[in-house]
């Protein structure tokens, strides 16, 4: 354990010596670090806001501040359809080995300026980078398109965002942007990263986790269907029937009262 | 109003869904139907995730259906004999159906196969009890009375005959388990409670009374679909017990008003609405099989 700090330790040194402008360094504030998912749960913003700490005046070079946060990660099934006899049918499928139920990113500016294609590739930030696909049978000669659609269904239902300049940057020193949630959020660790960029190269990352859970009621039913399902299909059908029984009865005192 | 659901981990507006459940009521307390092959596609058009949508439109129906039934059996509409007849078949195709459902599942394609098994029933059933019910109407608008429907001279001559009383029926026990094992197939694969194949099967088929049907019909309901809400809330997990309410609620409700419509329409106008009702969810699949989607791609959990 104390072997693996160690060489963690170093390891860290190592790549913060190597990167340029080691001594900017990012402080995050978030407006929430959990989100309680509750009956009237509708959807949520958080805020994020921070400062790049330096021990040196401001390098030169065009700083950059980009901001991810990633839902948990699930695999996928991309199915395409194709006219066969007249109809159209599911003929070919792409599995997708890791992709995020959410994925946002914000930019402090345009995407070429702000993060050069090299450190894309290394530090997944853009939505294509974060989705992880692997092999597609043979008979599938465009594995791409599959990961496209996915992308482009995702960005279509909301799932998927990039907004491009839409972290503010005021002196190069202080920024904030806000990342919309939507209301159909699943519960899990949502890793938040926060990159600062200089001529596209990152010089330093920030990484912490949004908590989403379900609380109260939503929590105690969500248990119970998995843990006791017996008892929660007994539940479900106990309060099926006795509505239909208290509506038949409501309604038969009504019209005769 | 905007509520969370726990299970399909979505918001919806609660009157919406109120609103869905007491449109599907009124079906169901008027033709004697569980809804379920209007509510699923229904809870899909509001985002409700598929699987969530199945499971818990079975448990909706639960409710709408004996909210129903309750009212049949005040006005002695149910034949409780040939409704345990029809039952004991259907829980046997059931048990088949699942069977065959998860065997066309190995061999991929499901969801195809559901949609063209909804097309086609729905298009013969619905064809057939249009085409029925019109003539009937003219029948009856010449003045000249309904004559009696014929019946099938080889149903009367199979064995193990038993007096059904409600229905007026002196049959075999036979045509109605069939039709008990084959609703219940259907039912599984299509995941509905099988009443709009029901209803006519016990018209055409058994010659039953149109207004003793749609109390059987719902007794029966009741049981498979407690059956189907049972299976799905212990292996896949997907019954919303908060949409249940909120749909069942209004669906209750619903139903209550779709008993007191049912009465006061002529049995030929009720069948010819249903029939026009089967005719427009089936043309509405067909249409997606045919027309080229706008999305080719979909995206599906993987199955483990």
């Amino acid at each position: 354990m104390t072997c693996l700090r160690y060489l963690a330790t170093v390891w860290a040194f190592i790549l913060s010596a190597s990167a340029l402008g080691a001594e900017e360094e990012v402080v995050l504030g978030l407006s929430h670090n959990e989100i309680s998912i509750n009956t009237t749960f509708d959807g949520s913003e958080i805020l994020l806001f921070g400062a790049i700490k330096r021990q040196v005046a401001i390098p030169d070079g065009e700083l950059g501040v980009i901001v991810a946060i990633e839902g948990p990660k699930e695999p996928l099934n991309v199915r395409r359809k194709e006219r066969r006899l007249g109809i159209w049918v599911n003929v070919d499928a792409v599995e997708i080995d890791s992709a995020p139920s959410f994925y946002a990113v914000a930019t402090s500016g345009p995407w070429s300026e702000v993060l050069s294609e090299v450190e894309d590739l290394r530090h997944k930030v853009s939505i294509p980078r974060a989705i992880r696909s692997v092999g597609a049978p043979s008979t599938v000669t465009d594995a791409q398109s599959f990961t496209d659609a996915a992308i482009r269904i995702r960005t279509a239902n909301g799932a998927y965002k990039v907004r491009e300049g839409a972290v503010n940057l005021r002196e190069s020193t202080l920024f904030q942007t806000s990342i919309a949630l939507p209301a159909n959020l699943t519960e899990g660790s949502y890793r938040t990263r926060i990159l600062l960029t200089r001529e596209g190269r990152v010089v330093s990352t920030y990484e912490t986790v949004i908590d989403v859970h379900k609380v109260g009621m939503e929590r105690w039913l969500y248990e119970l269907s998995r843990n006791q399902a017996l008892l929660y299909g007994l539940m479900s059908l106990f309060i099926a029937i006795s509505a239909g029984w208290g509506a038949s009865t409501a309604f038969r005192l009504m019209r005769q009262g | 109003m905007q509520i969370y659901l726990p299970i399909a981990e979505v918001s919806v507006n609660a009157f919406l869904i109120l609103g869905l459940g007491g449109l599907v009521g009124v079906l169901s307390g008027m033709f004697g139907v569980g809804g379920g092959f209007l509510m699923t596609p229904l809870l899909f058009f509001v985002g409700i995730p598929p699987a969530v949508a199945v499971a818990t439109g079975t448990n909706q129906i639960v409710a709408s259906s004996f909210s129903a039934v309750l009212a049949h059996f005040r006005r002695r509409a149910v034949d409780l004999r040939m409704g345990t007849v029809l039952l004991i078949g259907g829980l046997f195709g059931a048990a088949l159906g699942v069977m065959l459902f998860n065997y066309l599942k190995a061999l991929g394609q499901v969801d195809l196969l559901v949609t063209l098994f909804y097309v086609v029933f729905l298009g013969i059933i619905g064809a057939l009890m249009f085409v029925e019910s019109l003539r009937a109407i003219r029948r009856s608008r010449k003045g000249g009375r309904a004559t009696a429907r014929k019946k099938h001279n080889w149903i009367q001559k199979l064995p193990f005959k038993v007096r059904f009383r409600t229905s007026g029926l002196y049959i075999s026990v036979i045509p109605p388990l069939l039709v008990g094992v084959a609703v219940g197939v259907l039912a599984a694969i299509m995941g509905v409670g099988g009443g709009f194949i029901m209803v006519p099967a016990m018209i055409y088929l058994l010659g039953m009374p149109t207004k003793v049907v749609v109390g059987t019909s719902l007794f029966q309901i009741i049981f498979v679909a407690a059956f189907t809400t049972m299976l799905h809330a212990t292996t896949n997990y997907t019954v919303d017990v908060v949409l249940a309410v909120l749909l069942l609620v209004g669906g209750v409700i619903g139903a209550q008003f779709g008993t007191v419509i049912g009465t006061r329409l002529k049995a030929e106008q009720l069948r010819i609405l249903l029939a026009v009702l089967v005719l427009a969810v089936c043309a509405k699949l067909g249409l997606e099989l045919l027309l080229q989607p706008s999305e080719l791609y979909s995206i599906g959990a993987v199955t483990p």
